[in-house]
């Protein structure tokens, strides 16, 4: 049955416009995630007008490809000139830079292009192997554990996206509040139209999108004037010659790194919430904790390389994990996955995988592919992206700001959808001037509707919100998003202030308690041992008088990032 | 006005909308079959934003003042801060205003060169190449839609029937 599937899934993808779309999109995505300012997410976000009229299996293909893309892209930035590409490849900069102003560019970009391709397939391999035991536990869900999931999701994401955790939220609740405009999808009720005909469908998922996400980071790269109309790099910029060979080579050498980055990519992603900008600082961190020469980071060394860029390709196979197995976007990029698949019909849950089989499978060897293609596509794009850096900022805002706009008609055919973007797109920009993250706000117009009908489907089923507390996977996420939401205040206060040596051992407490309720042995298990943990700790805590540690070491590069 | 903080402000706009959207709560059909009514989710959400923009207002007016603040330079210096975003917004509205009689072709192309004439260079040299971008550029992505993809995209009255 796999197996029909694996070659179902291979037909699709190895079909020669397939293969074409994704040679485009991992270029595209390349060349996007050179340029400083541009994010991943607006790259794919941009690549949605484009999929409408290609099949659901075309057009998650390409996007992948944008994604993969999009993730190793930005390293070419960072190593040649110092400014990374995008936030993911931020921690790349730290030794890539240095590398290559040492006469190394060619070596330094080989680490990096073979580190994102060696941690991209361990991240597709993990993929492959735990998104259909995900989605087995997540036919475990009712719909009051699904509404539990989605307030995690957008607590967690408020609480990582920035630095004032109430915006965070606050943002989240307006994502939330915008997608209850129109029609209630339950009922059939128009909600909030204030006399407006246009209101009563409500707003159509890709104009609200692009307008918070690209409309409005466009419009934030021109606002300084005299930056705009610079070139978006010096002149002096040059493609150089990729050393393949000895960049594998010192990857494979560095395997410890390598996996242990990879996999710290792939648990982050499966977070909802946090993304590859978090996983790529954490990975070159530990990576210099766990090195025996820690100074030797950020002199241009290859651990400083491999670390970060294999787990931020890492870290996308984990938020993939989520989408397929639990139909929950890991972060902004899987959310507009999400908004994809939506636009073909196709609803991402715990049954996805076995509903579409080919689909699925499909995004897995398209996850695989897209490695492979980038690292044909990588010597290529250098010399485009070289050519792309001439261009000013505000040329590339003025074409872009008009793709929007067609590609955001294309969707409905509707001219509302442009006013939609025009007002989302002056929303996001004034959100961003005001500090308040738009990821939490994007994941809350995503999410929705999928709170809401569980919510209704809870209440039909039992009008009492005591199975909320009652349900074990409710109550474990509900413990998840308090602790989540706790957790800003307990980094910031940590080794300063007695409290935050309740917190670990408190939330290993409060978890083991909804993991006790649980079928099976091992998460009864798995909770007792927290239970012990949590308890042991606190003891000993307690017996040290609450003695607050302080950190030895200065803050390092990567912290201050 | 000198002393009000931003986020005091931002805070208070929140309470309005929480105010306007939980009267607007109140117009919502009822129905008979829905075990929870359209009402409940959105008065939820509100409830929540209400107390979360209670917590803003409060953590605003306890934050010290911060020294000379941008905002307090005045109305001139705001608008020349924010020119080219205010410029492109502008123009992006005319475009749309502009759709159903230029189409998507001709207002695309003339915004792209509106846009960049307002917020790039304008000498001689630069005008005409702002209309070469203008229109190769719109002209290409207009082709893509219209014929690679089959998209029916605006025509404009003006050029209806062309």
């Amino acid at each position: 049955m796999i197996f029909d599937n694996i070659l179902a899934a291979s037909g699709a993808i190895f079909e020669i416009g397939t293969i074409a779309l994704m040679f485009l999109g991992v270029t595209a995505g390349l060349i996007a995630g050179a340029i400083p300012g541009f994010t991943i997410a607006m790259a794919v976000v941009l690549t949605l007008p484009f999929t409408f009229g290609m099949t659901a299996v075309q057009g998650v293909a390409t996007m992948i490809g944008v994604l993969v893309g999009g993730l190793s892209g930005g390293l070419m930035a960072g190593m040649l000139t110092g400014i990374p590409g995008t936030p993911s490849s931020v921690a790349t900069t730290f030794d890539g830079f240095p590398m290559a102003r040492k006469g190394r560019p060619g070596l330094a970009l080989g680490l990096g292009v073979w580190s994102s391709f060696f941690g991209g397939i361990i991240g597709a391999i993990v993929l492959v192997t735990l998104a259909p035991q995900l989605a087995r536990v997540g036919l475990e869900f009712g719909p009051w554990d699904y509404f539990a999931l989605v307030m995690f999701a957008l607590t967690i994401t408020a609480s990582l996206a920035g630095d004032n955790l109430l915006k965070g939220l606050i943002a989240g609740a307006l994502g939330l509040l915008a997608a209850t405009i129109g029609e209630d999808e339950v009922n059939g009720v128009a909600r909030f139209t204030f006399g407006a005909d246009a209101f009563e469908q409500g707003f159509a998922f890709l104009p609200v999108l692009v307008g918070l996400f690209a409309f409005s980071q466009l419009l934030s790269d021109v606002k300084d004037r005299d930056k705009a109309l610079e070139p978006l790099m010096a002149r002096g910029t040059k493609a150089v010659r990729v050393e393949h060979r000895r960049a594998i080579v010192e990857v494979l050498k560095r395997w410890t790194t390598l996996l242990r980055s990879a996999l710290i990519g792939v648990f982050t992603g499966i977070l909802p919430g946090a993304g590859s900008s978090v996983s790529n600082i954490l990975a070159y961190d530990q990576a210099k904790k766990a090195s025996k020469t820690p100074e030797d980071f950020g002199s241009g060394i290859p651990d400083g390389i491999v670390a970060p860029e294999s787990s931020n390709n890492a870290t996308e196979g984990g938020a993939l994990i989520m989408l397929m197995a639990l139909g929950i976007p890991g972060d902004v990029i899987t959310a507009v996955m999400l908004g994809a698949l939506l636009i073909h019909d196709v609803i991402p849950s715990p049954s996805f995988i076995s509903d579409e089989p080919v689909l699925a499978y499909s995004i897995f060897i398209a996850f695989f592919l897209a490695h492979f293609i980038m690292v044909t596509m990588q010597a290529v794009c250098l010399r485009a992206f070289v050519l792309i850096t001439r261009v000013p900022m505000y040329v590339l805002a003025a074409i872009i700001l008009a793709y929007c706009a067609i590609g955001v008609f294309a969707l409905n055919n509707v001219e509302f959808d442009l006013w939609t973007l025009f007002i989302f797109g002056v929303i996001g920009y004034l959100l961003r001037s005001l500090g308040f993250p738009l990821a939490p706000m994007i994941l809350g117009v995503v999410l929705g509707n999928i709170a809401e009908l569980n919510l209704n489907r809870a209440w039909s089923i039992e009008p009492s919100l005591t199975p909320f507390l009652t349900r074990p996977w409710s109550l474990l996420f509900f413990t998840f998003a308090l602790f989540s939401a706790a957790f800003p205040w307990y980094q910031k206060h940590r080794r300063e202030m007695k409290w935050t040596l309740v917190y670990l051992p408190l939330f290993c407490i409060a978890v083991s308690g909804p993991l006790a309720l649980m079928d099976g042995w091992v998460r009864p298990v798995l909770g007792a041992g927290l239970l012990v943990f949590g308890t042991v700790t606190l003891v000993r805590r307690a017996r040290a008088g609450w003695r607050i540690e302080r950190a030895p070491a200065p803050p390092s590069r990567s912290e201050e990032t | 006005m000198r002393s009000i903080r931003r986020d005091t402000l931002v805070a208070l706009g929140l309470l309005l909308i929480c105010g306007t959207f939980f009267a607007a709560s109140f117009d919502i059909r009822e129905t008979s079959y829905a075990s929870l009514g359209s009402e409940v989710w959105p008065r939820v959400i509100l409830a929540v934003l209400f107390v979360l923009s209670l917590a803003l207002l409060a953590q605003s007016l306890r934050v010290k003042d911060a020294p000379a603040q941008a905002e307090h330079a005045g109305l001139g210096a705001w608008f020349a801060a924010y020119r080219n975003p205010l410029w492109c917004y502008l123009l992006f509205g005319l475009y749309l205003l502009t759709l159903p009689y230029l189409g998507m072709l001709a207002g695309g192309a003339l915004f792209v060169f509106a846009t960049l004439t307002a917020i790039g260079r304008r000498d001689l040299r630069a005008l005409a190449i702002n209309a070469v971008i203008g229109i190769g550029m719109v002209g290409f992505m207009w082709t893509v839609f219209r014929y690679g993809l089959n998209v029916i995209l605006p025509e404009g009255e003006l050029f209806y029937g062309w």
